[in-house]
């Protein structure tokens, strides 16, 4: 085999060009853009509720409890249901009873009657975390024992929350409690464990009607996304400025 | 600067010597911004795979399938078909080794999640059949007249 | 089987709709917290009037102050420490503070400002750490030679006290004054951002709210030094003997404090006024933009809270005390009632921030009611109850008189070297 001094030397400096070139690729990235950059851009969760379908029948506050693991008869839950009734007089009348665990069975509200032909709208809107795009619950957060990971999701790092409660403080929508036994911060978290391992998120799974739905806001052929894309969708509480990442189908003005 | 003034600043120093030495060996070694940015990103590496190591509780129907194919069909062709296994027979972790056996939910409450009658002009819960838990077959399980698998009312038990 | 408790389940309770896992979430020691570091800050700015701007009436106040702030400092940690649901993991606001919170920036300017008033007692009694190691030495008995021990660690080996040296402390006592007035009102203005910052609560959004916190806390800080102050002396007063006490030496002594406390009220009418014009500007304000929540919260300020604000905190905690004081003939007895009756409404504010801000729902659709857990019944209804808040309130006092047994701080001149 023959190797000439130009050949020799010209192999010489592709191969150093090579073994720089991955250095120098990321030499004007700080570390968390590196991170970005490495990370699947591909993917990030969102949340389609359409209140139009809810029964209110609070089968997945059931199956969110035993998941996730929330004491069954605490009163705290990582997502609930709400009703409202709207009566002639435009009165809002809302309950959720025991976070619509066993779901409504009363038509009565705090035990007050409502007559139909007073009513003029009824309906249900399940509530969960929102995974804000700019969460403000993590950025109160003294010690980062909560935060937004790359796919979207606000996570709470159990080992290092120090309970202090400002994060439930933040959040506009309610969403966080002390957890009765661990005794630091807990909310939704679309089920990350669930969700990670390609199956859907428990309450997803146990709804029957498809009020829930998760999906990759990413993916413009996924068809949860598809809907968000191209129908008419609305978040609760878009003046706080937090960019929730659950949309609703059919939100009311009346809407909490 | 043999000055005596520097005296208490020495102690600080000393103090934050001490301290970042503390530090160092308290604060995880995994600790630091892995997110988008320092405001939404800052924390424990580890805790995301903390989080995807929870144990999954709720199987699905399909797994369900696997060993009760025949109920799984019966449940499958009835208006009941939208209704996983799990919502009524609890969620299914390990079974059938842990647990053995599932605890089925034959209560009314069960079925008054959907069935009891609401006035609810706006949601789909008034396409629902409903009926008033005080006043139709008080105190008799549901089970003991409709079958959940077979729910049409021709079918009843 | 590990034990469970719904945090705040104890003490709310609900009125029509308010989202399911809403509770009083910050309590009694959130009440106490801004408060006693409102009476940190405020005793050290009181301090520092004297060093720094030389007002030299307030000396005697001064001394006493500046050790008081040293004892209220723990004080202003214990609410965190009781209210946090793992104080065990306190200390990780230190080892992994996320700056864009408020709280995390409470380590380092606590730090800060204990570095600051311990460096500045420290040059205010370095001569006399050095005066008790020198007059204590060869002392017989372990009792003296474990205080001459401590004098001598006290004085960091800085022994010169030469009239060079003794001018070089009192310039260092000056800057250190200096640079603790901002670090005091940022310690105090940060706590009054912690809860300004707060985009989800209604009542506390107001960027109005740490310059409020900052003036309540002067005038509460001032209250309590100058209270204390005169409990001391009437107490002194009360212990010396006429035989021992010349008849001159107490009328004297009664006129000096008479001064101070006029001199000193002085300042305090004139942060109420800052503090509370302020506080009335806020009010205003959000009744004029009135904003979605206003409805909420005016129901909440006019009728929920109404006596709690408007009789409690501005009429008798404000207005009354200012009367008291600017009516003339001004005497110590009046005085007193005017301050016991400025540090309850100093309270009352930072009871209805706090409480008030977690009386309504994020739904705008309901109400939560606090009960202050009076009888402990755990370790939860004793942090975060009566009993608990007058832990945090004792411990100052108990601290001072601990402090106050190495470093006097209650001497007049005649008897100081």
């Amino acid at each position: 085999m023959r190797c000439s001094r130009r050949d020799l030397l010209a192999m010489a400096l592709t191969t150093t060009a090579a073994a720089i070139l991955p250095v120098t690729a990321f030499r004007f990235l700080s570390q968390a853009e590196v991170k970005v950059a490495l990370a699947d851009p591909a993917l990030r969760w969102g949340f389609l509720v359409d209140t139009e379908k809810c029964v209110g029948c609070g089968l997945c506050v059931k199956a969110c409890k035993l998941e996730n693991e929330t004491p069954y008869d605490a009163p705290v839950t990582r997502t609930w249901v709400e009703r409202y009734i709207i009566t002639k007089d435009d009165q809002t009348h809302i309950d959720s009873p025991r976070a619509a665990r066993d779901g409504f069975t009363d038509p009565r509200i705090r035990g007050e009657a409502f007559d139909p032909a007073e009513v003029t709208k009824s309906f249900f809107v399940p509530k969960l975390c929102n995974q804000c795009d700019s969460p403000p619950c993590v950025q109160v957060c003294p010690v980062g024992a909560t935060y937004q990971t790359l796919d979207g999701v606000v996570l709470i790092d159990r080992k290092w929350c120090i309970g202090c409660g400002y994060c439930i403080m933040a959040c506009p929508y309610g969403v966080r409690f002390f957890h009765p036994v661990h005794k630091v911060a807990e909310k939704c978290n679309f089920c990350y464990h669930r969700i990670s391992q390609g199956l859907k998120p428990a309450c997803v799974q146990a709804c029957p009607f498809g009020a829930r739905e998760i999906c990759n806001l990413k993916d413009a052929n996924d068809p949860i996304t598809r809907i968000i894309m191209t129908q008419r969708v609305a978040v609760t509480k878009d003046e706080y400025g937090t960019k929730p990442q659950v949309f609703y189908i059919g939100l009311d003005r009346n809407v909490r | 600067m043999n000055n005596h003034i520097w005296r208490p600043l020495y102690v600080v120093l000393v103090i934050i010597a001490f301290f970042l030495v503390l530090r160092y060996f308290l604060v995880p070694q995994d600790f630091g911004v892995h997110g988008v940015n320092f405001t939404y990103g800052y924390h424990r590496a580890g805790d995301i795979n903390d989080w995807q190591a929870v144990p999954i509780k709720y199987r699905g129907r399909e797994f369900c399938n696997e060993c009760h194919p025949d109920n799984a069909a019966a449940n499958a062709s009835s208006k009941h078909a939208a209704i996983q296994c799990e919502n009524c027979h609890g969620p299914a972790f390990d079974h059938p080794e842990a647990p053995e056996k599932l605890i089925l939910d034959t209560s009314r409450d069960l079925c008054l999640r959907c069935h009891a009658a609401l006035h609810t002009p706006s949601s789909q819960r008034s396409l629902i059949k409903g009926i008033d838990p005080d006043t139709h077959n008080p105190a008799i399980p549901c089970s003991d007249c409709h079958n959940p698998h077979k729910p049409d009312l021709e079918d009843m038990q | 089987m590990e034990s469970m408790i719904v945090h705040g389940l104890e003490w709310t309770t609900k009125e029509l709709f308010v989202y399911p896992n809403e509770y009083i979430y910050w309590s009694i020691q959130i009440v106490m917290y801004p408060y006693m570091t409102g009476l940190v800050a405020g005793a050290f700015v009181l301090s520092s009037l004297y060093h720094v701007f030389g007002q030299k009436d307030l000396k005697e106040l001064a001394r006493f102050s500046l050790v008081f702030s040293l004892a209220l400092l723990p004080t202003a940690l214990l609410p965190l420490l009781f209210h946090l649901q793992q104080p065990l993991r306190g200390i990780y606001v230190m080892l992994t503070p996320h700056f864009t919170s408020a709280i995390a920036a409470f380590g380092i300017v606590f730090s800060t400002y204990a570095a600051i008033v311990l460096s500045e007692i420290w040059f205010v009694y370095r001569q006399y750490f050095v005066e008790q190691t020198l007059a204590l030495q060869g002392q017989p008995g372990p009792g003296l030679v474990i205080k001459r021990r401590l004098y001598q660690l006290l004085t960091l080996g800085a022994y010169d006290i030469s009239a060079p040296a003794l001018v070089k402390d009192k310039k260092a006592v000056k800057i250190l004054a200096a640079t603790g007035i901002p670090v005091a009102c940022f310690l105090h203005g940060y706590a009054g951002f912690i809860f300004g910052s707060v985009k989800a609560n209604a009542l506390w959004m107001s960027p109005l709210m740490p310059v409020i916190f900052i003036m309540s806390a002067v005038v509460s800080g001032i209250a309590l030094c100058m209270l204390t102050y005169i409990v001391i002396m009437e107490w002194k007063k009360l212990r010396s003997t006429p035989a021992q006490d010349t008849d001159v030496a107490q009328v004297s002594r009664i006129t000096v404090m008479e001064e101070v406390i006029a001199k000193a009220s002085r300042y305090l009418i004139g942060f109420l006024v800052a503090a509370i014009a302020l506080e009335l500007l806020d009010l205003i304000f959000r009744g004029y933009t009135a904003m979605k929540s206003w409805d909420i919260l005016r129901f909440v300020l006019y009728q929920k809270d109404f006596v709690n604000i408007f009789i409690l905190q501005y009429g008798l905690g404000n207005l009354l005390p200012f009367i008291l004081l600017i009516l003339p003939r001004l005497t110590i007895r009046r005085t007193v009632i005017a301050l016991l009756l400025i540090l309850y409404g100093v309270f009352m504010m930072r009871w209805n921030v706090v409480i008030g801000g977690q009386a309504f729902s994020l739904s705008f659709a309901g109400f939560m009611h606090y009960h202050l857990p009076l009888l402990p019944h755990s370790a939860e209804t004793f942090k975060e109850g009566l009993l608990g808040a007058l832990t945090v309130v004792s411990i100052p006092f108990i601290l001072f008189w601990l402090i106050n047994m190495i470093v006097p701080s209650l001497t007049t001149d005649q008897e100081t070297p």
